[in-house]
């Protein structure tokens, strides 16, 4: 089946407009007569609860952690794009859509790219209005910075802290609302299930993770802002909670799965340490701004970096990408380091880490200098490894760090589930292939001020407020389900931690479907990804019990979800035999080892619907196409 | 609570000051000079009475409260900042509030020394001989002891009060509050040794009527 | 390295906790502190006994969901650091460690070292924003502000609401978490309109919320993992002045 973005027709710069003109509105009397259910309550799912409670529809709002204003957005270091062009250097909303475009390896819609850059200037407008302390300068103006590679200054920023300082905003309109009786929140509160009822979403399945009561909440929409997916490679920079479950279940639901295998590896992670790691932590990009990338020109060169003469070190990125050298583009630096890694010139007690070396920069700069820069993350640097980085090159590897794919999505952020909304990262739609740094916090806003209020009316104008009660049989039989889950995942007693096969299925995900993907190696995740969840099923031991807290019973439910998902990643990898943006197949590369996109048989968006876990899901697709823009090839050389 | 404990510190230091006037032996012609505007004292006195009152209830409010807050200990506490002093407002307070009320029926009231009272006793000039009765009071080791015992509350209490009644009222800031701290706990240390010097020289005799 | 551990163990919200003694053997200095618990938990599920309760999410310092008091320290012994982003290199093999939850009226224990700490979102729902609708505001740069202001909200803004000020304070007080926000907030000229309002609701919302008075015992500075000032307390205080004296003027 070809499915259909729904975008409206016209001039790019006017299909909002007129979309919106379109849209059916709701009557404000009866607006608090619909009830929504926002799940999540990171940037896109705060920002959607305070502004739909706003307009006066009666909102439920529900989080896994005991506070709201805990999202993982709140990590967001690097700072959110707009197309203001307060420094007048020549951006404009076209050029941020093409850079982004562009920076998604063509494989984004055009119209909702647009309406991104668009409505990234209204974004930052409303987070000033909130009291965002964006960095500003002497003058008392909005200070920009140039970011993630982009030739222009369209970055705003606040200290390294722009993910917090945008979702406290977000947070406190959400508070507010709270206490004007138009939202209720529900932290603490992790949703297992999505209801459908006459083939439309009608309410969600949740457990409290406090007393393990497990209930349904009846709506006439449910908006899912729940996140990326990253932690299916187990080590990445999502927090510890973040998942794929209320996605994924949705998706079993009959919701579509758009583009999983478009994941973002991050070039400057702090590596690995040793088994023990839970998570790995990002080093703003900033620092490939002064640091040089390097590794030993020797194989197993065992000694100090600084007893490493400079004729034998490898500058692999300035040797490779002499046009961009340290600051080439994310995909690129992830995958040049883990090659040099593979060949054994890894740096670090693990092999797995190249120098990002400073010494340079200081003998140009001073180390004052290079302090007032980077000081913070040098003492990040020093506070997780105990090294200090001014006498000694620092350590970086990639990691897992966005998702670009998620559940599909039409222009109206609607999946093709009717009246389930997706907003986010858990939707696929903005970023392509791959995403430009700071576009993420830049689509979450967008999709929660300024997208969903409108679109969402355009379907509940239609329902009939109120019209199912969590007293349908749906909701009974989807607690039941969920209940019964959680009664075999307790009653399987095995010998094998939840965490143990995590770490299993993040070693064969990185492995196979990490940053560079072969047939063969997917063809073996594919295997290998089945047998250990039937391992799974038969040897998790989950300790306690399903009517108190039980944090191994949350972590149980979130990997089991991984084990499935994991395989519709590989699967998706497998089908796109190309390469773009942050999906590599190295069937498919150029000559020099660059990307090998091919847009006459891919430029499509591949949307996954289950059809049984022992069943191959039918693959939708909707074809792309390009008004505006022509697809260029990338090259940074 | 914090205005009420500056005007307390603030009459704390004038009483000082005035009772020094014990060494240049014109203690008698002060409290002389004082008692011949009764309207003053009583106004003061009430004043005064008014200051104490609502900061002791409001202190021991607070100190309620505050318990309240807190109902459960760690197993192991270490304090970073907060002090002794800090942590016993209370009891340094009250037991200001005791020796106070001890204070004022030896000093004011004059019943509990009632052979050395100034109101019977008069100096050579004819005054009320008020010196005297501190230099006979003070003679007394007990006295002195109770004296000198709660000059140490009271210095405890205000190490820690006068800063922080600065910081209560939005007076300091990031840059002057280390300044307040240290001033705050240089002036109730020169008010101890003010007051201590009394009871303690008096008794060991270098100071005499 | 090996550890004596004392952990606080508590079932539930309504049941009596106690100090459990744990043993953790074999644990790397290049472990966080949250890891070398990891580890303990796996050690404990496979001898078949309930892992210990933590709460945790992001492990670098951000989202403010960690919380343990560890040796009568909230978030440890390292300054301006929460126990997620503490690392093992900083305790000695045989060392004792106390770890407790944080402890105050407002947070009550829900189970072992995790609390339930929606009073902090309380007294932000009683004010701590500014009230505006979405869409419809001016220009992000019609309002100038001075780099001054700017650099001291975002200082205040860096509270990452973990409520170990709480957790230090003797008298259970969430004066330096409330004023952080008062003082993000009413260092922009966005923030003044509601600036009185805001300060006397806050306050008293945070009495209400079961946290006690500030007395300045200075503890809560010293624990906060952001460096948030007690400056911004006076600031708090000058705020309140400011509201009632215009209140009764
Ligand atoms: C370390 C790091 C740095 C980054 N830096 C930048 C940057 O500089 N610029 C940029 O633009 N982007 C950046 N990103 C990406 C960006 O932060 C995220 O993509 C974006 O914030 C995602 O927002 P969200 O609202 O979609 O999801 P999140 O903020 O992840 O929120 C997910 C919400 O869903 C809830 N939830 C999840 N599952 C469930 C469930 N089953 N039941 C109930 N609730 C659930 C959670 O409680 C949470 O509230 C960064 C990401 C990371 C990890
Ligand atoms: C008589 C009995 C007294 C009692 C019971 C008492 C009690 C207290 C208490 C409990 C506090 C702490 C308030 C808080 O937690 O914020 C306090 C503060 C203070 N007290 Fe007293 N006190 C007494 C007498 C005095 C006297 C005699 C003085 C001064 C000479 C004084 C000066 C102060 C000051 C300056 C503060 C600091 C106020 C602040 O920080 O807000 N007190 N007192
Ligand atoms: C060595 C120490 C002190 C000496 C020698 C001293 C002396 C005196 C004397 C002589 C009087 C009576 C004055 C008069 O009636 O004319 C007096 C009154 C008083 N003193 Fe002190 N005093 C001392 C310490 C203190 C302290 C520490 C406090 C407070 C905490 C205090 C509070 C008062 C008060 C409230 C009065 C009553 C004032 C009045 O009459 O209205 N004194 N003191
Ligand atoms: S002020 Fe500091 S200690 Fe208190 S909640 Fe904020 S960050 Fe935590
Ligand atoms: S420790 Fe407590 S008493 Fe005040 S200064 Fe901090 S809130
Ligand atoms: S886990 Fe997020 S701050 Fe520690």
């Amino acid at each position: 089946m070809l499915l259909d973005g729904k975008c409206p027709s016209g001039p790019l710069s006017e299909k909002w407009e007129r979309h919106r003109q379109n849209l059916k509105l709701v009557n404000p009397a009866n607006k608090r007569k619909y009830t929504i259910l926002v799940v999540g309550t990171g940037l896109a799912g705060a920002s959607a609860a305070a502004t739909l409670g706003e307009l006066g529809y009666n909102v439920e709002a529900f989080c896994y952690q005991d506070s709201p204003r805990r999202g993982h957005s709140i990590a967001a270091q690097g700072g959110i794009n707009a197309a203001k062009n307060y420094p007048n250097d020549g951006d404009s909303i076209f050029r941020l859509f093409y850079d982004t475009i562009k920076g998604g390896d063509f494989r984004a819609r055009e119209a909702n790219v647009y309406r991104l850059a668009m409505l990234s200037n209204n974004i930052i407008d409303q987070c000033v209005a909130q009291g965002v302390p964006f960095a500003r300068d002497y003058a008392g103006y909005l200070d920009n910075r140039s970011f993630g590679g982009a030739q222009v200054s369209r970055t705003f920023y606040a200290r390294g802290q722009t993910g917090q300082q945008l979702l406290l905003g977000a947070y406190a309109a959400l508070m507010r609302q709270v206490k004007a009786g138009t939202v209720r929140l529900h932290p603490r509160s992790e949703m297992l299930d999505v209801v459908i009822i006459d083939g439309e979403a009608k309410g969600i399945t949740v457990r409290d993770m406090v007393t393990g009561h497990v209930g349904s909440y009846a709506g006439d929409a449910v908006c899912l802002c729940t996140g990326g997916y990253a932690n299916v490679f187990y080590l990445s920079t999502n927090a510890m909670g973040s998942n794929v479950t209320a996605a994924y279940r949705a998706y079993k639901k009959g919701a579509f799965f758009a583009n999983p295998c478009y994941t973002q590896i991050h070039p400057t992670c702090i590596p690995v340490s040793g088994e023990h790691q839970s998570k790995l932590t990002l080093m703003s990009e900033s620092l490939r701004n002064d640091g040089r990338v390097w590794v030993p020109k020797m194989n197993g060169d065992k000694r100090t970096p600084n007893e490493i003469p400079h004729a034998e070190r490898d500058y692999f990125l300035e040797r490779k990408y002499p046009g961009f050298g340290n600051l080439a583009p994310r995909d690129i630096a992830s995958r040049s380091a883990k090659e040099v890694c593979d060949e054994g010139r890894g740096t670090g007690s693990s092999g797995f880490g190249v120098y990002l070396d400073f010494e340079d920069a200081i003998k140009r700069l001073g180390e004052s200098v290079i302090r007032e820069r980077y000081g913070n993350l040098f003492e990040m640097y020093d506070r997780i490894t105990g090294e200090d980085a001014y006498k000694q090159p620092m350590r970086i590897y990639p990691a897992p760090h966005y998702t670009m794919g998620g559940l599909w999505v039409d222009y109206n952020l609607q999946s093709n589930v009717p009246g389930l909304f997706v907003l986010g990262e858990a939707n696929f739609s903005d970023h392509g292939a791959n995403r430009l740094g700071a576009s993420a916090l830049m689509q979450g806003l967008a999709d929660g001020y300024f997208v969903i209020p409108y679109t969402i009316a355009g379907y509940l104008a239609q329902a009939v407020p109120g019209r199912v009660t969590a007293a349908h049989p749906a909701f009974i039989k989807s607690i039941e389900d969920v209940n019964s889950l959680t009664k075999k995942l307790l009653s399987i007693n095995g010998k094998k931690t939840v965490n143990d096969f995590h770490r299993e299925l993040g070693r064969i995900m990185w492995e196979h479907v990490g940053m560079a993907r072969s047939e063969e190696g997917l063809k073996r995740a594919l295997k290998l990804i089945p047998e250990l969840r039937s391992e799974f099923w038969q040897n998790v031991k989950v300790p306690g019990s399903s009517e108190n807290l039980n944090q191994e019973l949350e972590k149980a439910g979130r990997v089991a979800d991984f084990l499935e998902f994991g395989e519709l990643m590989a699967r998706d990898a497998l089908n796109r035999e190309e390469s773009c943006g942050g999906h590599f197949r190295v069937e498919h590369q150029m000559p020099d080892g660059e990307a090998k996109r091919d847009d006459k048989n891919y430029c499509y968006v591949a949307a996954w619907e289950f059809k049984g876990l022992n069943y191959e899901p039918d693959m939708h697709k909707e074809p792309l196409t390009f008004e505006n823009v022509a697809l260029a090839v990338r090259s940074y050389k | 609570m914090a205005v009420t404990g500056q005007i307390l510190v603030l009459f704390i230091i004038i009483h000082m000051i005035g009772n020094s006037a014990i060494y240049s032996g014109g203690l008698n012609a002060y409290a002389d000079r004082l008692h011949s505007l009764p309207l003053l004292v009583w106004i003061f006195r009430l004043v005064m009475l008014t200051m104490f009152s609502l900061h002791i209830v409001f202190g021991i409010g607070l100190y309620l409260e505050n318990r309240k807050a807190k109902p459960d200990e760690y197993a192991i506490r270490k304090d970073m900042r907060a002090t002794f002093a800090s942590k016993n407002m209370v009891w340094t307070g009250l037991l200001t509030g005791v020796f106070l009320v001890y204070h004022l029926l030896h000093f004011t009231i004059q019943i509990i020394h009632p052979e050395s009272a100034a109101l019977s006793n008069s100096d050579a000039s004819g005054l009320p001989d008020v010196s005297g009765m501190v230099v006979q009071s003070f003679q007394d080791a007990g006295v002195s002891a109770v004296y000198v015992f709660a000059v140490t509350a009271l210095f405890l209490h205000l190490s820690h009060g006068i800063q922080s009644s600065f910081q209560s009222t939005g007076i300091s800031s990031e840059r002057t509050l280390p300044v307040i701290i240290k001033t705050g706990a240089i002036t109730a240390l020169v008010l101890f040794l003010g007051y201590v010097s009394i009871p303690v020289l008096i008794y060991i005799g270098l100071v005499k009527g | 390295m090996n550890l004596t551990l004392f952990i606080w163990r508590q079932k539930g919200r309504d049941t009596k906790g106690s100090l459990e003694q744990y043993e953790a053997k074999d644990i790397s200095t290049e472990m966080s502190f949250l890891e070398m618990l990891d580890e303990v938990n796996e050690q404990l599920i496979k001898n078949n006994q309930e892992p210990i309760a933590f709460d945790h999410d992001c492990r670098e310092g951000i989202c403010g969901m960690c919380s343990q008091v560890i040796n009568g320290v909230p978030h440890g012994p390292q300054q301006r650091t929460t126990v997620c982003q503490l690392h093992m290199r900083h305790f000695k093999d045989g060392d004792s460690i106390y770890i407790e939850p944080w402890r105050a009226r407002a947070f009550p224990v829900i189970k072992d070292l995790i609390t339930d700490r929606s009073s902090m979102d309380s007294i932000i729902q009683a004010g701590g924003y500014i009230s505006v609708h979405t869409g419809g505001v001016p220009d992000a740069n019609a309002v100038l502000i001075s780099k001054e202001n700017a650099d001291t909200a975002m200082d205040a803004s860096e509270c990452i609401g973990c409520g170990a000020c709480v957790a230090a304070c003797p008298n259970g007080s969430a004066m330096l978490f409330t004023a952080a926000k008062i003082t993000h907030l009413a260092s922009l000229p966005q923030g003044q309109i509601e600036a009185a309002r805001r300060v006397c609701i806050m306050t008293e919302a945070m009495l209400q919320n079961g946290f006690g008075n500030c007395s300045n015992h200075y503890e809560c500075q010293a624990a906060c993992p952001k460096g948030i000032r007690v400056s911004f307390i006076a600031k708090l205080n000058r705020e309140f002045m400011k509201a009632h004296l215009k209140d009764s003027v």
